[in-house]
């Protein structure tokens, strides 16, 4: 279980908490959506999940203990909304995929096609980017994965082919997802469950 | 229009082996002369009093100076001379900037401020003064004025290289690339150094021209390269006493050949860069 406890967080020491005392928790294949208005922490709250910012207070743990992976992919993998930033532009799309360490023979050909492998990220479109960067996620066999606003960017068949494959494979792992986004009715399609976040009180600065 | 649109493959290939062309015939070109200058560097120092003072002709390319010693063989010894001293110095000065640079990247806090600071005090510092000084201190010459150039030309660089490696660590990729695992050593190769190259080698061809520059001042105030060493700072300045005599081709000649050779060298870097980048490594 991916489980958040009391998790306090800011940007600096003279900055408003973005989070405060936050408590979440994903079973192992579940799908739990999180929605709330733009600023109100929620990408925030992805990033402390997945290890990319330390919580002020409060931990996050993986299976009852706190993750501190060396030298090893960490068990929560995050997905952003920009993959155009999420991924090397002088790398090719084999070189960021191949950067996980793992084969890519066995890469599943509706999220990589085998054309894009040679082509830099500027030269295939957002959503095949979105997809590659889904792939590079999963390679790594992460416990749990945090999709945050991963289809905001694209158009309505994009959005649905990305979260099949998305649900496809992590069904098929038992991977857990903490999809993120604005956009209720996509998340009441997608997750089990849905979590509405309220934005950040003012005072709490 | 339509042609361009039909075949973009065959204009991008194009494009890039005229790049490709250039920078092969400007690298030619450059080592042409440092090979050149190495050969004539007897017949640049052999006077002939018969043939003083003597005007561009067909036996004396680019005339001769007031002691008979033929101009062109002068100048290609010149260009030699400053191209080593401005590649040297240009090479050890861009070095110092990408060490600190990636040093403070890489670890960030106490080195990265550290860094920070001694780039600030380098630029408060006025760098002729400095560079004289180093010059003075080191007694003179050609590796004292490698070294003077270069320890006095690392700052702007540095601040360069450090201000786009930040801006490569706080980038998403590398979050997601230690994410996956990878440690400070491995990002630092697969990440910074691609995104540095770029600037490192504009940063070092821009050291250039200074050094030559710096050389020719130096050279001119006496702390630089010996004066019998017919550097092109040396051939300028000695010039400058011949000008009002009518003897142009002393400085016009020499100046010319110093602005091609900074040109093609100058073309050399902004090509390469050209030519790693991926948005335009097929253009």
């Amino acid at each position: 279980m991916l489980q958040a406890e009391g998790v306090w967080f800011r940007y600096a020491r003279d900055r408003p908490w973005v989070l405060t005392g936050d408590d979440l928790g994903i079973e192992a294949g579940e799908v739990l959506g999180l929605c709330g208005p733009s600023g109100g922490g929620k990408s925030t709250l992805g990033r402390v999940l997945a290890g990319h910012l330390r919580p002020d207070r409060g931990r996050v743990t993986v299976d009852g203990a706190v993750p501190r992976p060396r030298r090893a992919p960490h068990p929560v993998q995050l997905v952003l909304q920009q993959p155009e930033r999420a991924i090397d532009p002088r790398w090719t799309v084999r070189q960021a995929l191949a950067a996980t360490g793992a084969e890519l023979d066995g890469l599943d050909e509706r999220l990589v096609h085998r054309d894009w492998l040679d082509r830099y990220p500027h030269e295939i479109s957002g959503g095949e980017l979105q997809r590659v960067n889904l792939a590079r996620a999963l390679l790594v066999r992460p416990r749990y994965l945090v999709a945050d606003e991963i289809s905001a960017s694209l158009d309505a068949v994009t959005q649905a082919r990305i979260w099949t494959l998305l649900l496809e494979h992590c069904r098929e792992a038992g991977i857990g997802v903490l999809a993120i986004s604005h956009d209720r009715p996509l998340l009441e399609t997608v997750a089990g469950r849905v979590l509405d976040r309220s934005p950040v009180p003012d005072a709490a600065g | 229009m339509t042609a361009v649109l039909e075949r973009p493959g065959r204009r991008f290939a194009d494009r890039r082996s005229r790049t490709l062309a250039w920078v092969g015939l400007s690298v030619l070109v450059v080592l042409g002369v440092v090979v050149a200058g190495g050969l004539a560097a007897d017949a640049a120092q052999t006077t002939s009093l018969t043939d003083r003072n003597l005007g561009p002709s067909a036996s004396h390319w680019f005339g001769t100076d007031r002691l008979g010693r033929d101009m062109l063989a002068r100048t290609l010894a010149g260009l030699r001379l400053s191209l080593v001293v401005g590649v040297a110095a240009a090479v050890v000065s861009a070095a110092i900037a990408l060490a600190l640079a990636c040093s403070a990247a890489v670890f960030g806090g106490v080195v990265d401020r550290a860094v920070g600071w001694l780039v600030d005090l380098f630029l408060a510092l006025p760098h002729l003064v400095l560079l004289i000084l180093v010059a003075f201190a080191l007694g003179g010459g050609t590796g004292a004025v490698v070294a003077a150039v270069a320890l006095t030309h690392w700052p702007t660089l540095t601040r360069v290289l450090r201000g786009r490696a930040r801006e490569v660590m706080s980038s998403d990729y590398v979050a997601i690339s230690r994410q996956q695992g990878h440690g400070r050593g491995w990002i630092a190769r697969r990440h910074l150094a691609g995104h540095l190259t770029g600037h490192f080698l504009v940063g070092t061809v821009l050291l250039f021209p200074h050094a030559i520059l710096h050389e020719a001042a130096l050279s001119f105030l006496g702390l630089g390269v010996d004066p019998g060493e017919p550097s092109i700072g040396i051939l300028l300045a000695e010039s400058m006493r011949h000008l009002t005599a009518g003897a142009w081709w002393l400085a016009v000649l020499p100046g010319l050949c110093l602005l091609v050779v900074v040109t093609l060298v100058d073309t050399i870097g902004s090509s390469s860069r050209a030519l790693l980048d991926p948005r335009s490594h097929h253009l």
